[in-house]
């Protein structure tokens, strides 16, 4: 990161844009700028078109010949797919209430991040192609023809949009730039542009289970030596079974949970809650993967990613699935999952989630047979089924994340806050207009969570770490929760440098610390092996 | 530059009318032929984009949820009409929409700047006041016209003669003030001003948006001035509207060119309309953000054209990987 804080800030200007119009104002391909394309064997693995050494700082992006026919049909076949493609496109009357909801506008101040004008450098192109307006007025419609320069405008300003929905709760016709932005990178797919932070992970996914290639037999290494670890620190021997049939739940969880720290302390949570409860449940290396980057790509490969979940609850016999914490995974469950897949549950033995400890049905799962672990834990809870210390946490002052997904594509609001507020003494809510369904991005959503676009991230992390860094000043509060596996990769550069001195966690993370187990020895070392007593003092 | 078109374009429409009527008398053509012609286009035009919209399917249910989810945790209470899963929820927040333009309500204001320690401050503030004058803009324009349905109906059914009342409560001026006339006017020059005034959204404003500002101000000033400045004879202006909606067209003597001008923007307007931004009056009610209740976890919601794309299968998987899968002691379907 080239700039502190304070020259970031300096460098954002809402009140002067451009000299030119935004359709003059030519693009800017820095490094920095943009995110590295698809590798020539990740985009030939999983079939996608025009694999190609190329890079977006090239003058030639070697497209298909045909390549304006290309976006032309593709846009054809949208708008007559998604009804929301075509309304959204025509019924904006740039009111700008969208403007500086954008967390890449307000940390940037380019215009084209304005959520309309992001969305208007497509809808420039339909109405030029598609519209009577557009055809006889031309710019005065706000029609332009599409060149290159046009594609390439698309692929940097669709990929700094985290398909958020933050603008959509404001607008008032409810127009979507997360479903625009998802046209677009459609669209530019079918050229071949694409970005290899979300390529790979698909390409892993699809074959080897889940978005790090994490083999099956590295998988069991890893819970193993999660399991060992729980074992230190509690003296109680959790089993954590895999791929074995004819248990009544599937878990299925993000990869970053098995893989990376701070994930690795949620998912020794869950296998420590799961213990405790006597829960009748396994993991699949197989369905080792509860996010799904295809969201970020296409409505296919979404499907086609998704789909592992219900075969392998066929497969292993399972009732019912319970989900990790994950935020885009949940948008995907909660408004796709069944619409696409939901006939893939023929056959199986999926019924009606109902909590084998608490009896609770879950009937808003009805559906999708698919409880969120921040539900299940809640009503753990609230029946009284679980023995909590919350004390084992009395050194941190935490505050809660609102991802994205769960908030505005699925309203799960009050469940975390519940589980938290049970295992934590001390919690604080950030500013109102920072949280629940105003909550901002982590800036690294939507496949955007890669190193190369820093600049990018910290920017757009702008509001939320400034929300961060007021209840760190205001409450000491050193520690912020949050319910998906991005954000607890993304938060940590983010708190680093807009709120230093915060920790990023998961919610089970908090749960295992304060989860009394039958057997367990003295507690001295919390989930991060560090002394319990040490981090009291310090407090 | 796009204002100034704008501007310009409107002016011109004026000049067509004082040349076409003032000085070419085409009293018919803009009196009952253009007219006919824009409530045609209007007509047709609305219901052919709506239809066009309906047209495409809704794939998935992609509420965007303002608020807490239905729980069955009975502790955990539903924000039953910001995240609706009923029907009847989702109209309720459907009607908020609609009437009280409820999203934009909730409209905020960012600002960054540095604290007294140089340190980065980003900073909310309420801001209604797009919210406050659209609505009475909306709301000014809606009254109006339902005013004027006075010209076309005889009798005058009571609701319209009430309507009319209402609007003129304050007594003020002979012929007595409109209210909606104020506000009208002062609302549309603040969406002018604004749109003018303020650097981002002028940064991000087309021509398409200032021409129907413009072309609104235009009616409403004209129809001012009908009412209040050239005191024209609405008896006569009555026998030529009623002549129209009976299919009766008719040109009485005594109707001013002021007429002519506030029906010829009118037209335009109409015939405008199907081809422009203000087509957001119908696309409001079919935004699958807001029109669908959050219920695909609940009940089952039909794609049409769901492709039914198969994923990679768990016995693919396991050939790649039987023999680690065995050595790691992992349970396997196939033993060879």
């Amino acid at each position: 990161m080239a700039l502190k804080p304070e020259e970031l800030i300096d460098s954002i200007d809402y009140h002067h844009p451009p000299k030119t119009d935004w359709m003059d104002t030519p693009n800017d391909f820095k490094p920095g700028r943009w995110a590295y394309p698809g590798k020539i064997d990740v985009i030939k693995r999983i079939h996608f078109p025009n694999p190609r050494e190329w890079s977006p700082g090239d003058a030639d992006w070697k497209l298909p010949e045909n390549w304006k026919e290309i976006i032309y049909n593709g846009m054809r076949e949208r708008l007559d797919k998604y009804r929301s493609f075509k309304v959204f496109m025509d019924i904006c009357v740039r009111c700008g209430a969208c403007a500086d909801k954008c967390h890449f506008y307000i940390g940037g101040g380019d215009p084209k991040n304005m959520p309309v004008l992001r969305a208007e450098l497509l809808r420039s192109v339909y109405r030029n192609d598609f519209t009577a307006a557009g055809k006889i007025l031309g710019r005065l419609a706000g029609a332009r023809p599409l060149t290159l320069d046009v594609i390439k405008e698309w692929f940097l300003y669709f990929y700094q949009c985290t398909e958020c929905r933050r603008c959509s709760l404001f607008c008032p016709y409810g127009i979507d730039t997360a479903e625009v932005t998802m046209m677009a990178r459609e669209l530019l797919h079918l050229l071949g542009i694409n970005i290899n932070w979300i390529m790979e992970p698909v390409a892993n996914c699809n074959r080897m289970g889940n978005h790090l290639g994490i083999q099956p037999h590295a998988f069991k290494d890893i819970v193993d030596f999660m399991v060992d670890d729980i074992e230190n620190y509690t003296g109680v021997r959790v089993k954590a079974p895999l791929n074995e049939k004819g248990h009544e739940i599937l878990f299925i969880t993000p990869s970053g949970d098995v893989f990376a720290d701070p994930g690795i302390y949620t998912f020794m949570g869950y296998l420590m809650l799961f213990h405790e409860i006597g829960l009748d449940y396994t993991l699949s290396t197989y369905a080792s993967e509860g996010g799904n980057f295809g969201l970020f790509t296409s409505a296919d490969m979404m499907q086609k990613l998704n789909g592992k979940m219900y075969h392998e609850a066929k497969r292993l016999g399972a009732k019912w699935i319970l989900g990790g914490e994950c935020g885009h995974m949940w948008r995907v469950i909660n408004q796709y999952m069944d619409t696409m897949n939901g006939y893939m549950q023929e056959g199986t033995n999926l019924s009606v989630p109902r909590s084998p400890i608490t009896g609770t049905v879950f009937k808003n799962a009805a559906a999708t047979k698919m409880v969120h672990i921040a539900e299940f834990t809640a009503d753990l809870i609230r029946h009284n089924k679980l023995k909590l210390n919350p004390a084992r946490n009395d050194h941190l002052k935490v505050t809660f994340h609102d991802s994205c997904n769960p908030a505005r594509g699925m309203g799960l609001l009050d469940e975390p806050r519940a589980v938290i507020k049970a295992v934590c003494n001390d919690f604080h809510e950030m500013p109102i207009e920072t949280i629940r369904e105003q909550t901002f991005c982590c800036g690294g959503g939507s496949g955007l969570n890669t190193d190369e676009i820093m600049d990018i991230r910290m920017r757009g992390g702008l509001p939320r770490g400034n929300a961060l860094k007021y209840v760190r000043d205001k409450h000491g509060v050193n520690t912020m929760a949050c319910v998906c596996a991005i954000d607890r990769a993304t938060l940590i550069p983010l708190a680093n440098y807009w709120a230093p001195g915060v920790n990023i966690c998961g919610v089970h993370e908090l749960v295992g610390n304060a989860l009394e187990m039958k057997g367990q020895k003295e507690r001295e070392l919390n989930l991060r092996g560090e002394s319990l007593a040490e981090l009291a003092e310090e407090a | 530059m796009k204002a100034l078109y704008s501007l310009f374009f409107v002016f011109a429409l004026l000049l067509v009318v004082l040349f076409g009527v003032g000085a070419a008398h085409l009293n018919m053509l803009f009196g009952v032929w253009i007219p006919y012609v824009a409530m045609a286009v209007f007509l047709l035009g609305f219901i052919y984009r709506v239809y066009d919209w309906a047209k495409s399917p809704v794939p998935f249910r992609i509420p965007t949820t303002g608020g807490q989810q239905w729980s069955v945790l009975p502790e955990v209470k539903q924000n039953r009409w910001d995240n609706p899963t009923t029907v009847r929820d989702t109209v309720i927040r459907m009607a908020f929409e609609v009437l009280l333009f409820r999203s934009l309500f909730r409209n905020t204001k960012s600002e960054v700047y540095k604290n007294e320690n140089g340190g980065p401050v980003v900073a909310y503030a309420s801001a209604k006041w797009l919210w406050l004058f659209g609505i009475l803009f909306h709301y000014s324009f809606l009254t109006i016209v339902i005013r004027h349905m006075r010209l076309f109906t005889e009798p005058v059914p009571g609701f319209i003669t009430l309507i009319d009342s209402l609007d003129s409560l304050l007594q003020i001026a002979a012929p007595t003030l409109y209210l909606t006339d104020v506000a009208l006017v002062a609302a549309a020059t603040f969406l002018l001003m604004r749109r003018i005034l303020a650097p981002q959204i002028r940064y991000l404003s087309l021509a398409a948006d200032y021409f129907p500002l413009f072309l609104i101000l235009a009616i409403a000033i004209s129809g001012i001035y009908m009412r209040y400045i050239a005191k024209v004879d609405v008896i006569a202006i009555k026998e030529l509207t009623m002549g129209l909606v009976t299919f009766h067209p008719h040109i009485p003597a005594n109707v001013g060119i002021s007429f002519y001008i506030h029906l010829f923007l009118v037209s335009i307007l109409l015939l405008y309309f199907p081809f422009s931004k203000l087509m957001h009056l119908g696309g409001v009610f079919l935004s699958p953000t807001r029109n669908l209740p959050n219920d695909s976890r609940v009940r089952h919601h039909e794609n049409p054209w769901n492709p039914k794309i198969k994923c990679h299968s768990y016995a693919d998987y396991e050939d790649d990987f039987r023999e680690p899968m065995i050595e790691a002691g992992l349970p396997v379907d196939k033993a060879e």
